[in-house]
């Protein structure tokens, strides 16, 4: 095993996994951290730390990922190519592997333009693909970029993103190929409500071979509100929401609930969906929801392996 | 304006030095900008009151000694040199007549060229490592607002960047222009971390041609 982390052993064991996500405060409250890991407590079989998402300044993703590792759930601590060199990324990841972090997420970062900082300096000395690689060969080869050996490598379950909703669509499998060669484990998706766009990727990594050599876990965002279906639509780069959900959302009694059974549907069809292997619910300051809805969607008990 | 105004506040007697070169074309820093800005600054120092002597003279290339060089008695008859070249130009006027406050009239954003008449677009960032045979002719390193290797972010769509709808995606253009001339492969293929010593990264860039160095 590469790692031995808990992720990697459910799906090494063929069993449908379950990851949730629990962005830290922006503050030094490390309570936020520990309140919100007790909600996923059993519910997950880990959960990532964002590391500075969409680039505003929050409490650091390897320090709340060992908060995690206290309370007892593994993390997945998220790692942008944004704010740190390579010479930074690698001293972060063998502090973390030194932590006990045995899951990392490889991604490129929202840019800084969106954030509370849009005048600062971005970095971006490599991209999400050449951190893949990098953090394979630390831990394969155990050689630092340069090439320098080391002598403890970090045992890394290396994951990364992908976005079957983005353009070009017909370069997105590629994409994917590319991090699968760049030395991926496994892949968490962009959120899914337009499950027929999914399902053509799917079909096309399948036939590719793709799904055999990397495990897939589908993204899950329960929406709230018809308005935040819209936003997303509208606002976010990069994902799709079909005017038929937005419609369900504004019609619904109760909108709440109504993104909940969205969600629990979406994970019914990923489960039986050939190539999936998992579900990861990124529940946005709403991880109190993730309980119900990993109950609902039949995924509890979470195995212990 | 405010900027040049305060950067000239304690002289008198000034300088104006256009460029006959790259910010002539570019509509910032030629003969006919010099004049304008001489303009304004004499009606300025009218308003205020103030004698003010504004010299105007362009010269061919700033970033040239030879031209910097047949500037010296204008130089010396006034206090202080606003050039409007180039940061380029700027500095070697300012080399050559270190005893002289040189102060830049423009602040040099980019290398691009017009899209349209009047708008002009960032391309290049002098990296030092050229990959546009490769990328279709389409600098990602300077249109790719996370100058990244592999290919688009999740962020690209319809074209667009995802940081402003106004902004190409460049990888999207790259990935159109290299499907068209059947050369694909270099995205679908890992590229590696850059070295971006050459960039800046590694110190302020020296360029040496052996044969043109006269001893
Ligand atoms: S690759 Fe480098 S040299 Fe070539 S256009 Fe881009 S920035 Fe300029
Ligand atoms: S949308 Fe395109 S140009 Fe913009 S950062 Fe992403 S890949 Fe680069």
């Amino acid at each position: 095993m590469k790692s031995e982390s808990n992720l990697e052993k459910v799906l090494e064991a063929g069993k449908f996994a379950v990851t949730s996500e629990i962005g830290p405060p922006k503050s030094a409250d490390g309570n936020v951290v520990r309140k919100k890991t007790g909600i996923l407590k059993n519910f997950v079989d880990a959960a990532n730390i964002t590391d500075n998402q969409t680039a505003i300044v929050r409490l650091s993703s390897i320090a709340a990922a060992s908060i995690l590792l206290q309370e007892g759930i593994e993390p997945v601590a998220q790692m942008t190519v944004r704010d740190r060199n390579r010479i930074a990324i690698q001293s972060d990841i063998l502090g973390a592997a030194a932590l006990g972090v045995k899951n990392v997420l490889c991604l490129s970062g929202d840019h800084q333009k969106f954030g509370n900082h849009p005048s600062s300096k971005n970095v971006f000395d490599i991209d999400s693909m050449q951190l893949i690689r990098m953090l394979k060969d630390m831990r394969d080869a155990k050689k630092f970029q340069c090439g320098d050996e080391m002598d403890v490598e970090p045992r890394l379950f290396i994951g990364a993103a992908a976005n079957p909703f983005a353009d070009p669509f017909e370069f997105r499998v590629h994409r994917l190929a590319k991090k699968i060669d760049a030395g991926v484990d496994f892949i968490q998706t962009q959120g899914i409500y337009d499950i027929n766009r999914f399902e053509k990727w799917l079909e096309e990594a399948r036939s590719e071979g793709l799904t055999e050599k990397v495990y897939i876990l589908g993204g899950v965002i329960p929406l709230k509100s018809a308005g935040a279906a819209k936003y997303i639509k509208n606002k976010v780069a990069g994902m799709i929401v079909p005017d038929s959900l937005i419609d369900r959302m504004k019609n619904a009694a109760d909108p709440k609930q109504e993104g909940i059974k969205i969600a629990i549907e979406t994970i019914e069809q990923l489960k039986d969906m050939k190539g999936v292997h998992g579900v990861h619910i990124m529940a946005i300051e709403w991880e109190e929801k993730v309980p119900e809805i990993v109950k609902e969607s039949g995924l509890l008990p979470r195995p212990s392996v | 304006m405010d900027e040049i105004l305060e950067m000239l506040a304690r002289y008198e007697r000034i300088l104006l030095l256009g460029c006959g070169t790259c910010v002539t074309v570019c509509l910032a820093g030629g003969e006919r900008e010099v004049g304008i800005l001489a303009g304004q600054l004499r009606i300025h120092a009218r308003q205020e009151g103030k004698s003010a002597q504004v010299d105007e003279h362009t010269i061919e290339r700033q970033c040239e000694k030879e031209w910097v060089e047949e500037i010296k008695d204008r130089v010396e008859g006034v206090d202080v040199v606003m050039s409007m070249a180039c940061g380029v130009g700027v500095q070697l006027v300012a080399e050559m007549y270190p005893e002289k406050p040189v102060f830049p009239a423009l602040n040099t954003t980019f290398m691009g060229y017009p899209a349209q008449h009047g708008i002009w677009f960032e391309n290049c960032r002098g990296c030092g490592n050229c990959v546009l045979h490769l990328s279709g002719g389409v600098c990602p390193i300077t249109r790719c607002a996370k100058s990244l290797l592999n290919g688009p972010c999740g962020g690209s769509q319809n074209g667009e960047c995802e940081i402003d709808k106004e902004i190409e995606c460049a990888w999207q253009v790259i990935y159109d222009r290299l499907k068209k001339t059947g050369r694909l492969e270099w995205m679908n293929n890992y590229q590696p971390p850059r070295d971006w010593s050459t960039a800046g990264s590694g110190g302020p860039r020296r360029s040496v041609k052996i044969e043109e160095v006269l001893d």
